[in-house]
């Protein structure tokens, strides 16, 4: 149970800086550690104390998997997420560069005060 | 253009072993740890390490900017065709092919070469992604140069 | 037991150092550190996919942002703050993290899982699909659909990236629209 209070603080501390943080670059770090705490814990739910990975091998019977692996469908569900969290801070990072170059500066309170 | 000559040195003597390394990880993805996401970008940074180490002449020679246009394209396209072949089994996304011996690469049906299509994709697309935020973000204060690969992006 | 404690110490000091230090350049090496630290925690957990993974994505983000913060000419944020919007994120993100737990008396022990839906894979995995890695089983043959919105999301991501940064040049586009318009 401390794990999981644990890995919601690092939740937490995620959004408070993609909240209450003014540069853009800080914001952007902000939903990059709100990335990894959500991966973290869609994988801690499926583990198995004493598991092995859903890997099978040669000499490996089948009852061994079956009963001792671990849960392989948060992590084919992880998998995905960590790609599509990669696109995601592809485009935060190109709308942050043009922002820029527009109003040379990153503090979002100067880009909501200027007229363009 | 580049880095200084021991990472030129470095690069070339390992830069094999890194395609390789990133082809066994794609290739053998059902049999053992990987993937065609996890190879895919292995090989991307193999092509970024080039960029690095020897400038980007080197590297647009290795892979053209045209040349991962189509590919990305190509690499969707392949992976969606895969898809609508289930229909010959009578299903979309169906396993239609037969499942071989296990434990062998040349098994489980279409998932070997849904890995090569998807990790096809993958290279090319982070590849133009890293070409267009690194060298043409707009702050670089080279303006006016033109290279053939430079009016390319300008008009894209 | 302890190796997780302490992996996840490690990444939430990480995590703090990443949001309050006023240089970029530590910021973004610090979230370098939180990810490269959750790759040994996948280890640990018994994912290797995902820790290969997660650690050739974590180069690519450091490189990407690594290249954002480097065009700001001097890297040292002004320290004037916003009062309200700390305050008020505070105070709800307390009352967000009270409730939380309440929700998490009610689940399962950790490292029992449950396990319904992911024993028939695990038992039929290999007679049915032929792979013996069931996780690429799983993505690739019971779940193939989500992969293919996977690769649209990251095609889309190019996409989007290559028209953001796009200039169309002045001239060429007045001349064209002046060829059009006679």
């Amino acid at each position: 149970m401390t794990i999981y209070l644990m890995c919601l603080f690092l939740f937490a501390m995620g959004l408070y800086c993609l909240v209450a943080k003014r540069h853009l670059i800080k914001k952007i770090i902000g939903v990059a550690i709100l990335d990894y705490a959500v991966n973290l814990f869609l994988v801690l739910i499926g583990y198995k104390e004493g598991g092995v990975p859903p890997i099978l091998f040669k000499d490996m019977s089948q009852q061994v998997l079956s009963r001792q692996s671990v849960d392989p469908l948060p992590q084919a569900l992880v998998l995905t997420s960590i790609v599509i969290g990669l696109g995601v801070l592809i485009m935060m990072v190109s709308i942050a560069l043009r922002l820029y170059e527009k109003y040379k500066t990153f503090d979002t309170s100067e880009i909501s005060r200027l007229k363009g | 253009m580049g880095m200084s000559l021991i990472v030129k040195k470095i690069t070339q003597l390992v830069i094999g072993l890194i395609f390789l390394f990133g082809i066994n990880i794609i290739l053998f993805g059902h049999l053992s740890v990987g993937g065609g996401f996890a190879g895919g970008v292995i090989l991307t940074c193999g092509f970024i390490l080039i960029m690095l180490a020897f400038g980007k002449d080197k590297a647009f020679s290795k892979m053209k900017i045209r040349v991962s246009h189509f590919l990305s394209c190509g690499g969707a396209i392949t992976f969606l065709t895969i898809a609508l072949l289930g229909y010959i089994g009578g299903a979309f996304f169906l396993n239609f092919p037969d499942h071989g011996k296990a434990f062998h690469l040349h098994s489980a049906g279409f998932i070997p070469y849904a890995d090569i299509a998807i990790s096809i994709l993958i290279v090319s697309s982070i590849f133009i992604i890293f070409v267009v935020l690194v060298l043409w973000g707009g702050l670089t204060k080279n303006s006016g140069k033109d290279a053939d690969d430079e009016e390319y992006i300008h008009n894209l | 037991m302890l190796t997780f404690y302490l992996l996840l110490g490690i990444m939430i000091l990480g995590s703090i150092v990443a949001i309050e230090t006023r240089n970029l350049l530590s910021s973004v090496i610090s979230v370098g550190i939180v990810g490269f630290t959750l790759s040994i925690l996948f280890l640990m957990l018994g994912a290797p996919d995902l820790a290969i993974t997660q650690v050739v994505v974590e180069i690519l983000v450091l490189v990407i942002l690594i290249r954002a913060t480097i065009s700001v000419d001097n890297t040292d944020i002004e320290a004037t703050r916003d009062n309200f919007a700390v305050v008020s994120s505070l105070i709800f993100l307390g009352l967000f993290l009270v409730f939380a737990s309440f929700a998490f008396l009610e689940m399962h022990p950790f490292g029992k899982s449950l396990m319904r839906t992911s024993q028939h894979y695990l038992d039929n995995g290999l007679a049915e699909t032929g792979a013996s890695n069931i996780v690429t089983a799983i993505i690739l043959d019971y779940r193939a659909y989500d992969t293919l919105g996977e690769a649209t999301v990251l095609f889309v991501s190019v996409l989007g990236a290559i028209v953001i940064m796009r200039r169309i040049g002045r001239k060429r586009g007045v001349k064209s629209m002046e060829n059009t318009g006679k």
